[in-house]
């Protein structure tokens, strides 16, 4: 469904240039839930931006349901992939009603019955009618997360990038729009691609699990691997000590990688 | 009560005045802390923070606070006038807040932030102070302090910033440490990097840190008791090590609700709040130390 090959991305000029994304290659089947887990700086959210369209400066090849696609993309590709992004309070148009945001991808696309598809997509991630009306600040972070992913679900896409979809959340919520997430991939049959810094999220998300550092693929490993343990690299293995709490003793064997 | 208490909370009450009447962020919590770890635990609106603040008496004027009892190594706060506090905060209470980039003077170095904390509260020279900051410094493992000192706030990440308030609020001294969310702003493994530096200094020196956090799970391995927040109200205080044996349905609930790992890909249990758990009174687990 989504084949991404030598990816590079770089910042900046001279002494500022910094190489975000270096060679990251992979691939993602249709109907997959793929995770790319790293700590800041690692470039994981850089290449989600590349294969959104968000950026430009991109070398590579990126593929989408068999076509190539280009730095510019056409109203069908954005039909076709959507985003949701890490904060929920900054992604929603604070003077637009949740009725208005969820309408406006409708109109673009020329799609044709807006409110009976605000309807239906406001009651798939769990929203009744009373929200369609509101704004944005009556609302709370787990209830504007659900918008931000009606928004995206609003124009039937099949692959939907997700950019740390619940970390701003509490763990509660988070819970809830993780259910969330995985109902309607399963009903939908959607491809996802989730960027996260917590392996937990992930590894319950995904069962292709990349993890990078510094802008390159450190290491591509399955779910399986992940919870036995079967890790080859240095770094991902310290990433799953650190994950799994404070341990004292373990800390000092940390290196900088 | 034992003299190895440092702070006793007693009936705590916070309430913001609003519109439509006031807000009570925090009621009725006590509990008392002396030379040892322990976490402050909740969602966000439980009142975690407040609790901190209120305790060294930095919440906005319109916030109506009142306790019982606050008191540190036997003194009653709740008596001290404005300049008696400044003498309280930084050299026997110092907080930590959650991001650095806010906490710390944009248009000044590090260093000299530093040094300032330890030289209001001591009749030091120059030269001295600036010895003891590069100590600190180096305590809290930056690796060329001199470099540092010279810094800008904008001139460090995260992790080191972090390390810097860290500095800036142990050099002082102070017997009792409130680090409100140190590390949710970093990485997994810088976060627990920093926890292991505050841990080291806390037990060096003989300190109570009170650690608020809403990460159950990193509380739980790095705090000695831990006190569970909602809605205002302390639900329990466990011990760290009988966290994953207790009963409560709302501490039961946030654990479960953490994806795992080794969990099988089931959907996760959903937290299911109960009005009731406002109401109880479980006073009775806080009878806390002997």
């Amino acid at each position: 469904m989504l084949k991404v090959e030598n990816l590079n991305v770089i910042f900046g000029h001279g002494s500022a240039r910094n190489h975000a994304v270096e060679d990251v290659s992979f691939t993602v089947n249709r109907g997959e839930s793929f995770g790319i887990v790293g700590e800041s700086g690692s470039g994981k959210s850089t290449v989600l931006n590349c294969i959104a369209g968000l950026l430009h400066n991109w070398r590579g090849t990126l593929e989408i349901a068999g076509t190539m696609i280009g730095h510019k993309r056409d109203m069908a590709f954005f039909r076709m992939v959507q985003m949701v992004f890490q904060d929920p309070y900054g992604s929603l148009h604070p003077r637009h009603t949740i009725d208005r945001t969820l309408k406006e991808p409708v109109a673009i696309h020329q799609l044709g019955d807006a409110n009976k598809r605000v309807e239906k997509v406001l009651a798939e991630v769990g929203l009744g009618d009373r929200f369609r009306f509101r704004y944005p600040h009556q609302l709370s972070g787990g209830q504007r997360q659900r918008v931000a992913i009606a928004r995206a679900l609003i124009l039937e896409p099949e692959v939907i990038l997700l950019d740390e979809p619940t970390s701003a959340l509490d763990v509660s919520i988070q819970a809830e729009v993780l259910n969330l997430l995985q109902d309607i991939r399963l009903e939908r049959k959607l491809t996802y691609v989730l960027v996260s810094h917590d392996l937990a999220v992930v590894s319950h998300m995904c069962d292709h699990i990349m993890v990078m550092n510094h802008g390159r693929t450190v290491e591509e490993i399955t779910r399986n691997q992940l919870q036995g343990g079967e890790l080859c690299n240095q770094y991902t293995r310290q990433l799953l000590v650190a994950s799994k709490g404070y341990d004292r003793a373990a800390i000092d064997q940390f290196q900088d990688y | 009560m034992n003299s190895d208490t440092l702070l006793s909370v007693r009936n705590l009450n916070v309430s913001f005045p609003s519109a439509k009447g006031d807000v009570q962020a925090v009621q009725n919590v006590s509990f008392a802390i002396g030379k040892e770890k322990i976490g402050i635990v909740g969602e966000s609106g439980s009142g975690k923070s407040v609790t901190g603040r209120a305790i060294l008496r930095l919440l906005p004027p319109y916030a109506k606070v009142d306790a019982e009892e606050i008191s540190f190594k036997g003194e009653n706060l709740l008596t001290y006038n404005d300049k008696q506090m400044r003498q309280i905060r930084g050299k026997q209470i110092s907080m930590v807040m959650q991001d650095p980039k806010y906490s710390l003077n944009p248009v000044r170095t590090v260093g000299e932030q530093i040094m300032e904390a330890y030289s209001i509260h001591r009749r030091v020279s120059r030269r001295q102070a600036k010895e003891q900051t590069l100590n600190m410094l180096a305590a809290v493992r930056i690796r060329n302090p001199e470099q540092v000192y010279k810094l800008y706030p904008t001139e460090v990440s995260g992790g080191m910033g972090q390390r810097i308030m860290i500095a800036m609020m142990l050099i002082p001294e102070p017997s009792l440490l409130i680090a409100d969310e140190p590390t949710s702003a970093l990485d997994v493994t810088v976060q627990l990097q920093v926890l292991a530096i505050l841990d080291d200094l806390v037990s060096q020196r003989g300190m109570g840190l009170l650690f608020v956090s809403h990460d159950l799970e990193l509380v739980s391995s790095f705090c000695d008791r831990i006190i569970i927040m909602y809605g205002g109200r302390i639900m329990e205080i466990v011990e760290a090590a009988e966290l994953h044996n207790s009963t409560h349905p709302y501490t039961r609930g946030l654990l479960n609700c953490l994806p795992k790992i080794e969990g099988k890909r089931e959907r996760l249990p959903v937290l299911k709040r109960d009005e009731s758990w406002l109401k109880a009174d479980f006073s009775h687990t806080l009878s806390g130390r002997e």
